[in-house]
Formats: C-alpha cells, structure tokens, sequence
C-alpha cells in the first residue's frame, strides 16, 4: 500500500499535513503528536519582520466552527530561521513555511531569505482576511494572483503553493490565475470572512469585528472550491476546510486534492493528524487501494 | 507523549446561582498539578467544537474539582453531566502560581476566587484570603476560612464590606509580602496598581477566550511589558506562559 504523494517533486510519505496557523511551528503539538508521522509540517505565517496581530478577543466559537483574527502574529523571520526549522528539521517530515506579508517587497525578502535554508516547500498566504494591508489584497483579483505569483516564483529556491482565498466570486478563476502566475501546487480554502454579535453587550465579539471562519462547518464549501479548482488547473490542489476525520480527507482527495491539511480539528483532537492517516490507511485496505493516487479526483 | 484524558465525573452540585462545583477523575496526568493551572474541557455537542478552559480550583491525587461559572451554551452543557459521565479533557495546562514561603494576601473577584482554594492549602506561610463577591452567595468561603482567615467584601453590601476587595485592603489595612489574584481585569488592574505603590511581590492569574489551550494558536495574548521571548513580540501566550503572571510582565 503506497500512501505517498509527489507535490512538485517533493515526496510526502502520506497525504496529510497541517494547516497553517493551527499548529505553530510544531513545537506545542510535538508533546501530543509524533511528528515524524504526518506528511508535512506547515507552519504559521512567518513575514519579514515580527508581527504583533490583532487585540483581543481574537476568537469566538460559532455553531460547528469558530472565527478566528489572530492578525498573522509572527516573530518574524529571522527568530523563525534560528528556531523552527532547526526545531523541525529533527523530524521526518517535510517542512512547509507559510509566508505572509503587507507588500509584495515583504514577501520576496521573506522568500530570499529562504532559499538556503532547509525547507521543502513555500506556501504563500494571498488570503488572510484579517489583516488590513497585504494579505488578501493580493488574493481577490486574478491579475493580483497571477502578477505576485510570477514574482515570488522569479525567487523562490523551492516549489511554490499559493492559498487562494474561498471570498471570490470564482475559485477556478483565481486557480487559473496562480497557475498562469506559475505556481507549482494550489492550496484551499483559507477561512470565510464571518462576524459575530453579542446581543447583551450589543457589540462585535472579535476585537477586528470580523474574522475568518473555519471548523466542520465549512467543509461543503470548502469541498466544492476544491473541487472545482482542481478541475481548473493542471497542477496539484491542496485541499482543505473543516476536514475532522479520515472519512473527510477522503472526500477531498475524491473531489481532487492531492493531499489535505488539518487545521481546527486540531483544537478539537490534539491528535487528529494521526486519526486522519491511520482512518486513510483503514480505508486503503478495506477498499484494496493500492496506492492513494487511485483516489485522487476518483469522482 | 502526551494526549487528552478520557475522565469521569465523580459528582456534580450548584454552589450558587450558576456557580456550579464538579469533581472529575482524571487519571495520573493531575498528580503534578499544582494550583493555578486549568484544564480544558471538552463539550459533548459536536458543534461546541472549542474545549473550555476551567481553572483548578482543588487537586487531589488524581482527582480534581472545577468550580466554574456557567457563561455560555457550553458550561451549561457541563452543568447538566453527573456522576459516572464519561468526558475528556487536557491538561493540567498552564504554568500555576509559584508557592512562596512569605505573608500571602490571596485576592479573588467572583469566579476567580476558585482557583486561589488550592493555592491557600498550600501556601506555607501566614495567610489572609481577600474575597470579593456580588452579593451575599458567598461560595467557598467557608473552605478557604479553614486555611486562612477571610475578608469578604460585596457589591450590593449584603455581606462583609460594602465595595471591591480593595477597599477591604485598604480599610483593614491589610499587609503582605506577597500577592497572589485572580479575578475580572479591572480588579487585576487596581491589584497591580496597589502592589506597585506598596512594593509587593504581585502574582496575577489571567483570563482570555483560548483556541488550542497549548500555546499553537496565539488566541489568547495579553500584552507583555517586555518583547516576549518565544512571540518576537510585546504579547504572552496566557494558556502557555501564564494564566500566571508577575504582575509587572504584563500591561492590563
């Protein structure tokens, strides 16, 4: 049974990775989760200098999910370099740094600094909605996409995912666009822009009044732009958004992602990486799959 | 490796209106656990996808009690659980209050006054246990009185001192080495501020909405006097670096 995927040229010995944000930089989980077990590590947006992020409250639970407006809070790239990939390079696992920034300048001196460094893999984060500049600025329009895509991939050392925003009219169009931009794998959906109200205080919950949704609640959605990126483009999708169990993952990678990220679920199963692999490999056999490239956009 | 903790509820009963006092048998994990630490508490309704952080408020052995305030859809699930329910959990989480070994005021606002119960058993030194509450349901404090001598003080002045806790401080002149609070942030505030004018070693125990519970997701910050060490930046990670803090690290 063959459960390894290639992203680009990179071998992932499973399809399951962690969604960027939800996991730090591996260190908090890797009490709970041998880390040596998951396809990927992707870390939390590093931008070139550090970040405070938002007030607080930066979170709120919603029904089957939550909000949540951290605001990219980073210790910039420079702690991140001497701490988290030496940190993360203990392990076998692949290393995925997720990239953000206010400019486009921010982000290719974050993806130079990168280029010796031993990472596989640079996801590029077009589609935070809580933060006011950069972000996802550059992920709403597809001559944006395609334009910071070209840039980044002028300098970038490793293979570039791009992650498209679900708050667009038309996922396949942004799709198209970062893969005409020339990237090498896509990866969705970030969170929907949502709000909260508390009725008793007649105020917003969240501090930034809005925040990006995420949980089981928004796996549909996210289902159905992952399918239909997938089908948009010729290179590999990344798919993700409210994926909890093994049965989840395998809908996504059904629908036509290449792999999956797990991100809230997280909070809910401090192991709930390892729940999504061993339920992928229980699946495998009971199925008689061979190699999970069978699965891939099976429907 | 660590993992969350399938426990038990041992009993369940309301101390006052919506306070409610929950003993839970948790496994080996608790028998570290020192006061000032919280555990997260997961609910059984799938779509409450966030476990709840809920302060210790006893620890013994294996076992631990949760005096919790009912705030939302979610503690009044908890409320609902008796004896034998099958729950999980993680923890114990956070870093706890350092004992010390010198003349402790021990300051609670509401439902931040249970989780200073295990700290005033503990505490070796001389002791005195500054309460405050809005009126006249005094819960626990009959079982700090058997560690420590109590001052209440009440909002609708039903009980004890009409006021805050500060005001019972001051009116008593009441002296310390050291302090130890938990309670709603304008309190931690004024508790600061009179540490800072009387030259007390101040410990404050904070509160803010959490996510992962383990320091991942950096939901619950506070704002930290210092460019904090892990962050990069002038924010602490409360369920990581706290809930417990010397009070000059943090701005409030």
């Amino acid at each position: 049974m063959n459960t390894s995927v290639n992203l680009a040229g990179v071998v992932l010995k499973n399809p399951v990775m962690t969604a960027s944000g939800t996991f730090g930089s591996g260190a908090e989980y890797g009490e709970y989760v041998d880390l040596n077990r998951l396809g990927a590590v992707v870390t939390k947006g590093v931008a070139n200098v550090p970040w405070e992020g938002n007030p607080t409250p930066r979170v709120a639970e919603v029904t089957g999910g939550m909000l949540n407006a951290i605001g990219l809070q980073n210790p910039g790239i420079d702690v991140f370099c001497r701490r988290d990939i030496p940190y993360l390079r203990q392990f076998d696992t692949k290393i995925i740094v997720n990239v953000c920034g206010k400019t486009e300048n921010d982000y290719l001196e974050v993806v130079e600094r990168l280029a010796d460094e031993p990472v596989d893999l640079l996801e590029i984060n077009i589609s935070c909605p809580n933060v006011k500049e950069g972000g996802i600025a550059f992920g709403q329009d597809p001559k944006a996409v395609e334009h910071i895509t070209a840039q980044i991939k002028k300098k970038a050392r490793q293979p570039v995912i791009m992650k498209l925003s679900p708050n667009v009219t038309d996922i396949a169009e942004m799709a198209r666009a970062a893969e005409a931009g020339g990237a090498d794998i896509l990866s969705l959906i970030n969170t929907l822009t949502g709000m909260k109200i508390d009725i008793h205080r007649r105020s917003f919950v969240l501090a930034n009044k809005t925040g990006g949704m995420s949980g089981p609640a928004i796996k549909p959605i996210a289902l159905r732009m992952v399918y239909q990126a997938a089908h948009a483009v010729q290179i590999p999708v990344i798919g993700m958004g409210g994926i909890v169990t093994a049965e989840d993952a395998i809908e996504f990678i059904l629908a036509g992602a290449a792999a999956v990220s797990i991100g809230t679920a997280n909070f809910m199963y401090p192991d709930a990486t390892l729940r999504v692999i061993e339920g992928i490999e229980a699946y495998m056999r009971r199925y008689g799959v061979k190699d999970i490239g069978e699965l891939v956009g099976a429907v | 490796m660590k993992s969350q903790i399938e426990a038990t509820v041992l009993s369940q009963r309301q101390l006052a209106t919506g306070i409610y006092d929950m003993w839970i048998e948790a496994g080996e994990e608790m028998t570290g656990a020192r006061p000032g630490q919280f555990v997260t508490l997961y609910c059984e309704d799938g779509a409450r996808i966030l476990p709840r952080p809920i302060s210790l408020c006893e620890i013994d052995g294996t076992r631990i009690r949760l005096v919790y305030r009912t705030a939302g859809a979610g503690t009044r699930e908890f409320a609902q659980w008796q004896a034998g329910r099958q729950v999980r959990l993680m923890g114990p989480l956070g870093n706890g209050f350092p004992i010390r070994e010198e003349n402790a005021l021990l300051i609670g606002g509401g439902i931040g006054i249970p989780p200073l119960l295990e700290l005033a058993k503990r505490l070796p030194g001389q002791k005195t246990a500054v309460l405050g509450y809005r009126d006249r349901e005094l819960f626990l404090r009959e079982e700090f009185s058997l560690h420590a001598p109590v001052e209440i003080a009440t909002e609708d002045g039903s009980a004890g001192v009409k006021g805050n806790v500060l005001d019972v401080i001051r009116q008593k002149s009441l002296e310390a080495q050291v302090i130890y609070a938990c309670g709603p942030t304008p309190m931690l505030r004024a508790v600061k501020a009179y540490a800072l004018e009387k030259k007390i070693r101040c410990y404050l125990s904070l509160e803010e909405r959490m996510a992962c519970g383990i320091g991942a997701c950096l939901a619950c910050v506070c704002r930290s006097t210092e460019v904090d060490e892990h962050t990069g930046v002038h924010n602490k990670r409360i369920c990581k670096d706290g809930p417990v803090f010397e009070a000059r690290e943090v701005e409030l």
